[in-house]
């Protein structure tokens, strides 16, 4: 019996997930909760509670209930037209638009286009909550003939503890790890939760070669990269030299709540904290093709 | 007198160079002359925009693309030009620009320059690096200023050698607009890392295109053939005497069936399509004397490697109204679609439709063809197509992501001998991954792709069809002018189509060479 996710999206060529061309498989769920969050309905699981099945505008939403009286949403794809009305019902950042897949199903999903792609990448929500899926997937990639060559690799908040890794590694080709903050009491603020794990995580991949790229948001005045200049880029010149330092631009693009009163992120802002960074000696930097 | 006026208004235009006035004025005078006899019906045809003969003239004294053998002329020098073989890269270059204002075609100026590795590769011994660098850059910065027209092509490929690296580098470096570029792609020849420095380049400025080179080379015989223009694969030593296009949207539009379509209604307009394509070619191979030229003399083009171009446009238009289909709307367009493009029922009506006009071409004799056959082409429209798309192309603004669009159309490459573009428009989030641009290139190709194209969004250098605009000077044009001459029809293509609306899309618009007065 396979393993099965419970996956939010599915985007079968994406330029900005990794090396290269890749099918970018988004689960649902995240241990952490962002205030900037971009995608905040990949954070929770649907608990099928049906408040978003009245406000479809098309009724491509139901509530049904299995033999065992267990309540559970259906999505009819075909009615939907996306409006998204549902997603802002939803009083728990969830989606009642999710599906279930089988490793089966995936590996179909790919061989579909596997001529197009260089790679997959699991991505979220935080990808990692669903680790044996990942693991799976991965171990049956390495082992097909046809598919072996694509690298696999985990678009990861890196909350995962060193165990987890572990148990991925031998299938893993990289890891592409957000900082969302240097100071402990900023990454509280911003994800209501600590950051030990995930520099744990960066030092665990780091020391076994799987470390990507780390990613910085940069966010004015509320992020602390900036106020910790020196920190931070000693910290980015220890790393190991081909991992790419990716600076990301804070935007309003998808934000909810009290981060939409956050100051965007210039291209000038970035420019500045690039050079900073630069002057200290930090090379394989990242920026922003666009300020959107 | 309305021509008279016309001249006038061409004369006195602020914004043409002389050159400019004195080619429209060219044009007006062929216009003026008496139609070529054709039938009532086809007359009736071309009047309600079924058929059309793409502006070419009523006269036509030279063919629509010539693809002369340049490499024969730097070995054995020109009689007529007075000019011998020629020794080294200095004198290989200099013959070249000189034979080049003496190539015509539809355009007046050559749509092919050669492929230009293959041709220069002998006469680059003992030289290094930076001396063909210079030499190269040299040539280019002349090309675009002396002959400005995006219509004028250079392939290069599949070896990978210096001239083809070098090309790559000028091109990438200087961004003009001209020449247009097609890099031959072979997978048992071709390193991926030559392939990967022609990714590079178009996300750096949207050139070079990818050809297929086996499919291509397959269709023709061992003397060769060339890409032309914008993605017209013809003959070398020969080309396009002419190109007639169908309309396809307005064939269905007056079928009452599927069955109706295939059976009565297709074949008749294919046949009005030949009969226009007979009446134009005999006029220039037995009444203009193109066929006296030292081109033909000294052995450059044979008049036997000339063929008809027979084009096709609104595959997209022609499915949906057969299958009944509503308009796309901005309400339907993530949907479940039964649109051409979207929806595998439509899709497979289109490569029928496609397999059907192969058949009729494959098997209907002309006067003066390759092999006495006209080539199929996926046609890419001109500034005044309004409500038809291009070719066999999925309707601008509404085409699925990359790889779904790709395994859309592949099917329809195999038909179009001489000629097909999809133009594929690429989020600029891919210019930090030129890696992605190849393996979609790769994917493409692997399907049957003939031609691999793609626009990344936000270059200034963009694609209109198969020739290159620069968004900058479309911004400036309706004041200055331009010294290019294809601007003005990127600006048209800018005011009439939705070039420049919505998610970067391309247009389609090949060449009308007209006049346009207001």
């Amino acid at each position: 019996m396979s393993r099965v996710a419970t996956v939010n999206q599915i985007i079968p060529f994406s330029c900005v997930d990794g090396p290269g061309s890749r099918l970018v498989i988004f689960l649902q769920g995240c241990n952490f909760n962002c205030k900037n969050c971009h995608n905040p309905y990949t954070i929770d699981m649907c608990n099928s509670c049906g408040d978003c099945v009245a406000t479809c505008p098309v009724n491509a939403l139901s509530l049904t209930s299995s033999k065992e009286g267990k309540s559970k949403i259906v999505w009819d794809s075909d009615l939907c037209t996306q409006c998204d009305i549902c997603l802002s019902t939803c009083p728990k950042q969830s989606s009642p638009k999710t599906r279930q897949y089988s490793v089966p199903q995936i590996l179909e999903l790919i061989r579909a286009q596997v001529h197009f792609i260089n790679g997959i990448t699991i991505s979220g929500g935080e990808a990692t909550l669903q680790l044996p899926f990942i693991i799976e997937l991965f171990q049956a990639i390495k082992a097909s003939q046809d598919l072996m060559h694509l690298s696999c690799m985990i678009d990861s908040n890196g909350y995962l503890s060193e165990g987890g890794w572990l148990q991925v590694m031998p299938y893993l080709d990289g890891v592409m790890i957000d900082l969302k903050s240097w100071q402990q009491e900023t990454h509280n603020y911003i994800t209501g939760r600590d950051n030990h794990r995930v520099f744990s995580s960066l030092k665990l991949l780091a020391k076994h070669g799987k470390l990507y790229e780390i990613r910085l948001l940069h966010i004015p005045h509320v992020s602390d990269f900036d106020s910790e200049i020196d920190a931070v880029a000693s910290y980015l010149t220890r790393l190991p030299a081909n991992v790419r330092i990716k600076l990301n631009a804070f935007q309003h693009h998808g934000v909810t709540g009290e981060s939409l009163n956050w100051p965007i992120c210039s291209e000038e802002q970035m420019l500045e904290l690039a050079a900073r960074l630069t002057e200290r000696g930090v090379a394989n930097l990242v920026l922003p093709n666009v300020y959107l | 007198m309305a021509s008279q006026d016309n001249f006038a208004k061409i004369i006195r235009d602020p914004n043409l160079s002389s050159k400019q006035k004195s080619n429209y004025l060219a044009l007006e005078a062929e216009a003026s002359l008496t139609y070529l006899s054709i039938s009532p019906e086809l007359t009736q045809a071309k009047s309600t925009g079924v058929i059309c003969d793409m502006f070419e003239g009523h006269a036509p004294f030279k063919p629509r693309y010539v693809l002369p053998d340049y490499a024969k002329l730097l070995q054995n020098g020109s009689t007529y030009l007075e000019l011998s073989a020629a020794q080294d890269l200095d004198e290989a270059l200099n013959a070249l620009t000189i034979i080049y204002h003496h190539v015509p075609s539809v355009t007046s100026i050559p749509v092919y320059l050669g492929q230009l590795d293959e041709v220069l590769l002998p006469y680059c011994q003992g030289l290094d690096e930076e001396s063909i660098y210079r030499k190269i850059k040299l040539f280019w910065i002349m090309l675009d200023r002396t002959l400005p027209d995006a219509f004028m092509h250079v392939n290069i490929g599949p070896t990978d050698n210096i001239v083809c690296r070098t090309i790559l580098r000028v091109d990438a470096e200087l961004k003009q607009i001209a020449p247009n570029l097609t890099f031959m792609y072979d997978p048992s020849v071709t390193p991926d890392e030559l392939l990967q420095l022609a990714a590079n380049n178009i996300c750096e400025c949207s050139k070079p295109h990818i050809a297929n080179y086996p499919i291509h080379a397959n269709s023709y015989d061992d003397r060769g053939f060339g890409i032309v223009s914008c993605y017209n694969s013809l003959p070398l030593a020969g080309g396009a005497n002419t190109l007639v296009r169908l309309n396809l949207k307005e064939v269905a539009l007056t079928a009452h069936s599927i069955s109706d379509f295939f059976d009565n209604i297709l074949p008749k307009y294919c046949r009005l399509t030949f009969e226009l394509i007979e009446a134009r070619s005999k006029f220039l191979h037995e009444e203009s004397n193109f066929f006296n030229s030292f081109l033909v003399k000294e052995g450059l083009i044979e008049e036997s490697r000339f063929a008809p171009m027979f084009g096709i446009y609104g595959m997209a238009e022609a499915v949906n109204i057969l299958q009944g289909t509503p308009e796309f709307s901005e309400d339907n367009i993530d949907k479940p679609s039964s649109h051409y493009g979207h929806n595998t029922a439509a899709n497979e009506l289109g490569h029928k439709i496609s397999k059907a006009l192969d058949a009729i071409v494959k098997s209907t004799p002309v006067t003066y063809g390759y092999n006495g056959r006209a080539l199929l082409h996926s046609q890419g429209g001109i500034s005044i197509d309004k409500e038809v798309t291009p070719g066999v192309r999925i309707p601008y603004g509404t085409e699925p992501n990359p790889i779904a669009h790709i395994q859309a159309l592949a099917e329809h490459h195999q038909y179009y001998t001489s000629g097909i573009s999809d133009i594929l428009t690429i989020d600029e989030t891919i210019k930090s991954n030129p890696q992605a641009m190849m393996q979609l290139c790769k994917g493409a190709l692997s399907l049957g792709f003939r031609e691999f194209t793609a626009n990344v969004a936000s270059n200034d250098l963009v694609r209109v069809t198969g020739y290159m605009i620069k968004l900058s000077d479309i911004a400036t044009f309706k004041q200055a002018g331009s010294r290019t001459n294809t601007t003005s029809l990127g600006f048209d293509a800018a005011a009439n189509t939705r070039i420049l609306e919505r998610q970067p899309r391309v247009i389609a618009h090949e060449q009308s060479p007209s006049y346009a007065a207001d």
